[in-house]
């Protein structure tokens, strides 16, 4: 199990250094920063053994959090409790920075003593942990004995993720899905590689203990319902069903329950959380084409253009479109013209950037650029990096759509009908990539 | 807050300071104090003056204040064990504290101090805090109990607490198993055989159970433990597997990674015709892909994870290749990792993708990358045989771009490619020459070596090349030094008339200036070699080479499945059992996968296609393996020692060293005194152990691991199985029995044998010169083989042509096709002296290790005197190998001819042959063929024969013969048709003499 938690700023100094283990000394502390945050190479790998000590790392702006162990930890726990204590600072106080940490430093030592207890994870929801854990020092005195076991009950219960008596006058309920397309295309408009990775994310405001029932065009549980349904049913609605690859689940979700029916039932925590994530790879919409030209004109000229076309309905506007062109390393003069918005080189990136505020669907865009080249004699030729988007589109790429989701709380008198419910789509670039 | 103030005080006398402050009446102000210890604490700094001043603190109802003195005790209770003391008290008055966080960090708090005297006192809360009402305090004081055993194991036995402990699992609280399940897990570890976690089939419901319910961390421990459960039986296996495998979709990856890692455990228990196997096989694909999707760090474990997986069950992940394509933003550690799992994956169906991608990564800029890039081409044209020209043309086109260490790592694959389909691509070899020059690194010009020495008769200039070599000869590293030593002898074989100086100057400069003792020696093998018998030379140094296998940087098998139970943990990520990295008892007892019972076939997948990859034994060259098998059982004791037990220890390299030093052992003097090499003393009665071959698993003629002898004389020897037949390691040492006096009449029988008279005259051909003397140092051996009832012998005479007395021989063979190997030691009681020969008579067995030799009847020994080892290979009669048991039944002899199929039928012609039928079959039976019935057709007569070998092969004949016609007609026909053309010559023999 993990033996020491160390956090570190970006000069390599201690900030924060929690031993948990007795095979854990204080030089491991030392070790690491002279391993891996001086080290003169780049790191080759996010686990190190130094001194048969082994290392997790993981960077967040420029903080580095470090846990130490030296025996045959789960590695892929190791990670996700390193991420987990990330979420867990970011919940807390902000932005994990130096200047954060080191004002936090008590807060930090609390939790890590909460959350981690001989190496082993404990129940680390931010929810839980704030009924008890709080930036003003300790509510403890001012708790009724009630209040005490019903924080420990939530923090080892079943429902750890939410507390008991919670109560709006407004049941509401916010639903975003939200998408990102990846794509690698060949300069030829060959599709290499393209999937969308989704997130259901759901602010809820509502009271009591609500059981939910979420639903969306999945095509097996579609399948299944026409099969069971009248046929006739299923082809009127005419509803597209999408294929899903695979899922995972917030941990309130009855997984058992989704193997079994395919539903996805749950008591959803208070707030901000995400319900569930996604990945499709069938039928795509990819939003953008873009389709380079590069012609090189002797050795020290280079000629691109680049049009991108969109490709969703013409009633649709997708916004903050945003085209990278990478350019050589030995650029000394670029010439742009570009039908719309504003493209400008940028030295510090190595790239051209085009930047469009808004295009409707079913619309084309064209940017041509001359690039002058220093004459170099690196026989190397330039790499030619893949030009990438950026974007955001207001529908789901991936085609899916919420068909329902259904909330019963049968102790408090409010009734499905009664939750005011909303629901968003949002479609965005992930690595979206053209080879040119 | 701007706690970040306590880390900026530096000034001197900051200690007094601190003392005069913790003291302080103000609340605050003590607070603030305490904040700035642990502050210095945490930068490093000795704070541990303040101990007893910090610890005052401690009573107090601030619950941070508390907290933050808790910290500082932890931190140094060690070093202040008598002032530890002072704080029992609180710790034992806050485990019964009202508030349970109170009681709960009570019993966290005191678990961290390692301090004996403590633990005492610490005993009586904990079993409090172990039974108490809140399940909070419980699943702290569970993990206390694994705290506790650490620091003290004997106490926590005798105090009951791992009763205590086990109860626990039945909590009806889900997290309090969950730790509880963890802590016995770990207590478990450094008792390996306690029956800690009994595991049986109530617990695990239990535990499965409490999977549903508690947190992601909670399911990470119980899956974890349920890996270590051995389902009775596959219904019990797929049970678990159903109510593991909704886990699959949990969102954090640890608790997939387990989930992946009980599956592919429990898999190995279920009938492979199992519709359920199938559906698993499904499942587990998705959530491995979705892994990909996660942060990069977690990314880099799931992809040495699924690096596993694939080597163990391709069929998973076969259709995925195009997940595994590296994003141009992918941390580099991620990129390695996914070419490499793209490689394993490339198949046929897949390949014009692969080399798309391939050729884009080999222009990009990190420099390993790239070479991985260059290298992955190679084991694609390796692996796929209809890209290979694809792939080679892809290489050119790198070569051409000229960047150094892309037409380096370009140019070691092309040779690989070379040895996998030789004279196929060779035009490039022009190409290759051209970039001579530049090549700097050892590896490259070892393989450009190579490829000159290869091809030294379609490379005009070939003489030249190696010679600009040879300049900075001793500036070179070994692994090129020992090619251009192998490629200049190549060379003066193909071209011995201008190459003769070339080749002079090389031995010369391997064996008389050079301090390396694998080249010294490889360089002497040469020489005598080429000095002794050219034609042997060429035969050893221009063998045919084995074929490269497909498959290459394949995980040993027995490690692999042990990193499979591993799956998640640091091992699995470093590729490496935990007993490399772990300290200590703990964790490192050995994981085995069980499959179900008596399947061995059960790693197979259902398509067969892949499926056979894995299991393919990582050596690349099969025979090679063979070859070290032998060596690990060579033995050349002398005579008079009895021996230890027999032993398979991977001696390997002594063993091998003792043949190239050729009886080192009796030369340096004792020899009472066993060597210490590996022993085998026994008569192989029972089939050899399987060896794992300890060779590095991939393998091609420049990667020989310097320092290791084996491997080197059989990697560049030519890279050829030469080493069997020239050095080759005769195995299976058996010592024999022979009574010299007893032979001396025997050998009259051989004139007996010719006249046919007797009627069990066993034919027994006349003794040949097997070593002449020349090339054993004066030791002339000749001999024969007989079958005398029943008893195959070898004998031998063996002369002493030369000054000095002969002692110490001992006898082995190598593996052959029959099994034939030593019954007993050679026993040679009396030194034979100058100008004396002796008879040796030799019993031999036939259930020795077995390989197929060519011819079928050759047979390879090594005997060993005091003076050196020497090699020879003989034929053998195979009638010795036909056994009295050999007549059929007429009617089986029957069905068993129109059961053999037809074109396993051979045929021939015996000529000059006199006899009539009825003497032929009885100089036939003489030798254990046996005539079953003759029938008289047209003047012809036709006797059906037949004969049985050791091996249990029947060979069924049918021989005719015309009166008056000196030309016989033999049809054989056996189910093994190899054997049919030496069961010919011995006919032949046989009849003729």
């Amino acid at each position: 199990m993990i033996g020491g938690l160390f956090i570190y700023n970006h000069k390599g100094e201690v900030l924060i250094s929690r031993v948990y283990r007795d095979d854990i000394g204080r030089n491991a502390v030392d070790a690491f920063r002279v391993s891996v945050i001086h080290a003169r190479h780049q790191v080759r790998s996010p686990v190190s053994n130094i001194a048969r000590t082994s290392f997790f790392h993981v960077k967040r702006s420029n903080v580095w959090l470090a846990a130490a162990t030296r025996q045959n930890v789960n590695a892929c726990m190791v990670f996700e409790f390193l991420y987990k204590m990330c979420d867990v600072m970011t919940a807390y106080f902000g932005k994990i920075s130096e200047e954060n940490v080191k004002n936090n430093f008590v807060l930090i030592y609390e939790l890590l003593d909460e959350i981690l207890d001989f190496g082993y994870p404990q129940n680390s929801e931010p929810g839980a942990l704030k009924t008890f854990i709080t930036q003003q020092g300790v509510k403890s005195q001012v708790q009724s004995k009630e209040e005490q076991s019903q924080i420990t009950s939530q923090v080892t219960g079943q429902i750890g993720w939410r507390r008991e008596g919670i109560k709006y006058r407004r049941n509401e309920l916010f639903l975003d899905v939200m998408e990102s397309v990846n794509l690698l295309m060949s300069p030829q408009g060959q599709v290499l590689s393209a999937h969308v990775s989704g997130r259901v994310v759901m602010k809820s405001y509502l009271s009591g203990m609500p059981e939910c029932k979420f639903g969306m065009n999945d095509k097996i549980v579609i399948d299944k319902q026409g099969k069971a349904g009248s046929n006739d049913d299923g082809a009127k609605s005419g509803k597209q069903s999408i294929a899903i690859d695979d899922c995972t689940f917030h941990q309130c979700v009855r997984l058992s329950k989704f193997d079994s029916e395919r539903s996805i039932s749950f008591i959803p925590p208070d707030g901000d959380y995400e319900l569930m994530r996604y990945r499709t790879t069938k039928d795509i919409i990819l939003p953008f084409r873009v389709i380079p030209l590069v012609r090189e004109v002797g050795r020290t000229k280079l000629e691109v253009k680049v049009v991108i076309k969109s490709n969703f309905k013409a009633s649709l506007l997708a916004q903050k479109i945003e085209v990278m062109i990478p350019t050589p390393l030995n650029t000394s003069g670029v010439q742009l013209i570009c039908m719309k918005g504003k493209a400008k080189y940028k030295a510090s990136e190595n790239a051209i950037v085009w930047k469009v505020k808004r295009m409707a669907g079913m619309k084309e865009s064209q940017i041509s650029a001359e690039i002058e080249l220093l004459p170099t004699n690196d026989k190397k030729k330039w790499a030619r990096p893949p030009i990438s988007m950026n974007f955001e589109v207001p529908f789901a790429p991936s085609g899916l759509k919420v068909r329902y989701l259904k909330v019963f709380e049968p102790k408090l008198n409010y009734s499905d009908h009664d939750v005011i419910k909303w629901v968003r789509y949002i479609g965005k670039s992930g690595i979206y990539e053209t080879r040119c | 807050m701007t706690d970040s103030k306590y880390f900026t005080t530096t000034k001197k006398g900051e200690i007094f300071e601190l003392k005069a402050e913790l003291n302080s009446d103000k609340k605050e102000k003590k607070k603030e104090a305490v904040k700035k210890v642990i502050a210095s604490m945490t930068v490093g700094k000795d704070v541990s003056a303040l101990f007893p001043d910090v610890v005052n603190c401690m009573q107090t109802d601030n619950l941070e204040l508390k907290k933050l003195v808790y910290l500082y005790l932890m931190n140094y209770a060690k070093s202040q064990p008598d002032m530890a003391i002072m704080a029992v008290n609180t710790f034992v008055k806050d485990c019964e504290d009202l508030n349970p966080l109170i009681r709960a960090l009570a019993v966290r708090t005191m678990g961290c101090i390692r301090v004996d005297k403590i633990t005492e006192y610490l005993c009586e809360p904990l079993r409090k805090c172990l039974k108490d009402e809140d399940p909070y305090v419980r699943k702290t004081a569970a993990v206390c109990v694994a705290k506790l055993h650490d620091i003290n194991a004997q106490l926590v036995e005798d105090q009951g607490f791992l009763d205590t402990l086990k109860d626990l699992i039945s909590d009806s609280n889900p997290m309090v198993v969950a730790n509880a399940v963890a802590a016995l897990s770990e207590i478990a570890e450094s008792h390996p055989n306690s029956n800690l976690l009994d595991l049986n089939p109530q617990t695990i419901n239990k535990l499965l159970t409490a999977l549903n319910e508690c947190t992601e961390w909670g399911q990470i421990f119980i899956l974890d433990c349920l890996a270590n459960y051995s389902p009775r039986d596959d219904r019990e296996s797929q049970s678990i597997c159903e109510r593991v495998t909704p886990r699959l979709s949990h969102a954090n990856s640890a608790v997939v990674l387990s989930a992946v890692k009980v599956l592919m455990k429990f898999m190995e228990m279920l009938p492979k015709d199992l519709d359920y196997y199938g559906t698993l096989l499904k499942k587990l694909a998705p959530p491995l892909v979705t892994l990909l999707s996660a942060e990069p760090e977690l990314q880099y474990v799931a992809l040495r994870n699924i690096n596993l997986i694939v080597q163990r069950r391709p069929e998973i992940l076969k259709h995925e290749m195009k997940v595994f394509f590296v994003k141009y933003n992918d941390p580099i550690y991620v990129k390695l990792e996914k070419l490499d799992i793209m490689i394993r994956l490339a198949s046929q169906a897949n390949i014009a993708q692969v080399l798309a991608e391939l050729k884009e990564y080999a222009t990009e800029v990190d420099v390993d990358f790239v070479r991985k890039a260059v290298r992955a081409i190679g084991r694609c044209a390796i692996k796929v045989e209809q890209s290979a020209e694809r792939c080679v043309s892809t290489l050119l086109d790198l070569i051409q771009t000229k960047v150094n260490y892309v037409v380096q790592e370009a140019i070691v694959v092309i040779k690989d490619i070379f040895r996998k389909y030789p004279n196929k691509y060779e035009s490039v070899i022009a190409t290759l020459c051209e970039h001579l020059e530049s090549l700097d690194e050892p590896e490259a010009r070892a393989a450009m070596i190579w490829i000159v020495g290869e091809y030294a008769e379609r490379i005009d200039n070939a003489d030249e090349l190696l010679e600009s070599f040879l300049e900075g000869f001793h500036d070179e590293s070994t692994q090129v030094q020992l090619q251009l030593l192998t490629a200049i002898v190549k060379l003066f074989l193909k071209k011995p008339t201008e190459t003769q100086e070339l080749v002079q100057q090389v031995l010369s400069l391997a064996t008389q200036d050079s301090d390396n003792p694998d080249l010294r020696d490889r360089g002497y093998i040469y020489w005598r070699l080429l000095s002794t018998d050219p034609v042997a030379a060429k035969e050893v140094v221009l063998a045919e080479k084995p074929l490269i296998s497909e498959e290459t940087d394949l995980i040993e098998p027995t490690l692999l499945e042990e990193l499979i139970c591993h799956i998640g943990t640091l091992a699995s990520v470093y590729h490496k059992p935990p007993s490399a990295f772990v300290e200590g008892s703990r964790g490192v007892q050995h994981k085995r996968l069980t499959s179900s019972a008596g399947s061995g076939e059960s790693v197979e997948s259902p398509d067969t296609g892949s499926a056979a990859v894995s299991e393919a034994p990582p050596t690349v060259i099969p025979s090679q393996g063979d070859l070290l098998g032998d060596l690990l059982n060579l033995d050349l004791t002398p005579p008079t020692s009895t021996g230890p037990p027999p032993t398979t220890a991977p001696g390997m390299q002594l063993g091998a060293m003792d043949l190239l030093g050729g009886g080192l052992d009796s030369l340096i003097g004792d020899e009472s005194e066993p060597p210490p090499i590996p022993l085998r003393t026994d008569t192989p009665q029972s089939p050899q152990p399987p060896h794992q071959s300890p060779s590095p698993p991939h393998y091609s003629p420049t990667e020989v691991a310097p320092g290791n002898h084996t491997g080197s004389l059989g990697g560049d020897i030519g890279g050829s199985p030469a080493m069997g037949t020239g050095f080759g390691a005769p195995p299976a040492a058996m010592p024999a029995s022979f009574n010299a006096p007893i032979s001396g009449g025997l050998d009259d029988l051989f004139d007996l044998g010719g006249g046919g008279g007797l009627t069990m005259g066993t034919y027994i051909p006349p003794k040949s010169v097997w070593l002449p003397a020349m090339k054993a140092k004066g030791l002339e051996i000749s001999g024969t083989f007989v079958r005398r009832s029943g008893v195959i012998q070898m004998e031998m005479t063996l002369n002493n042509k030369a000054m000095s007395v002969m002692s110490d021989f001992a006898i082995q063979f190598n593996r052959n096709s029959f099994g034939l190997a030593p019954a007993g030691p050679l026993q040679i009681l009396t030194p034979i002296s100058p100008n004396q020969s002796i008879e040796a008579a030799l019993p031999l067995s036939t259930v020795g290790p077995v390989m197929k030799m060519e011819p079928l009847n050759n047979l390879q020994v090594a005997v060993k005197n005091n003076i050196d080892v020497f090699y020879f290979s003989c034929q053998y009669p195979i009638s010795m190998l036909f056994l009295e048991d050999g007549k059929m039944e007429r009617q089986v002899f029957l069905a068993t001819w129109k059961d053999i199929p037809n074109e396993n039928e051979s045929q021939f012609q015996i000529k000059d042959c006199h006899l009539n039928s009825d003497a032929a079959s009885n100089k036939l039976q003489g030798s254990n063929i046996f005539t079953i019935a003759k029938r008289t057709v047209e003047g012809q007569d036709m006797l059906y024969q037949s004969m049985k070998l050791t091996n249990g092969i029947w060979v069924l004949a049918e021989l005719r013969v015309q009166a008056g016609n000196p030309n016989y007609t033999i049809s054989l026909k056996c189910r093994a048709p190899e054997v049919s053309q030496c069961v010919f010559q011995n006919y032949e023999t046989v009849l003729k003499n």
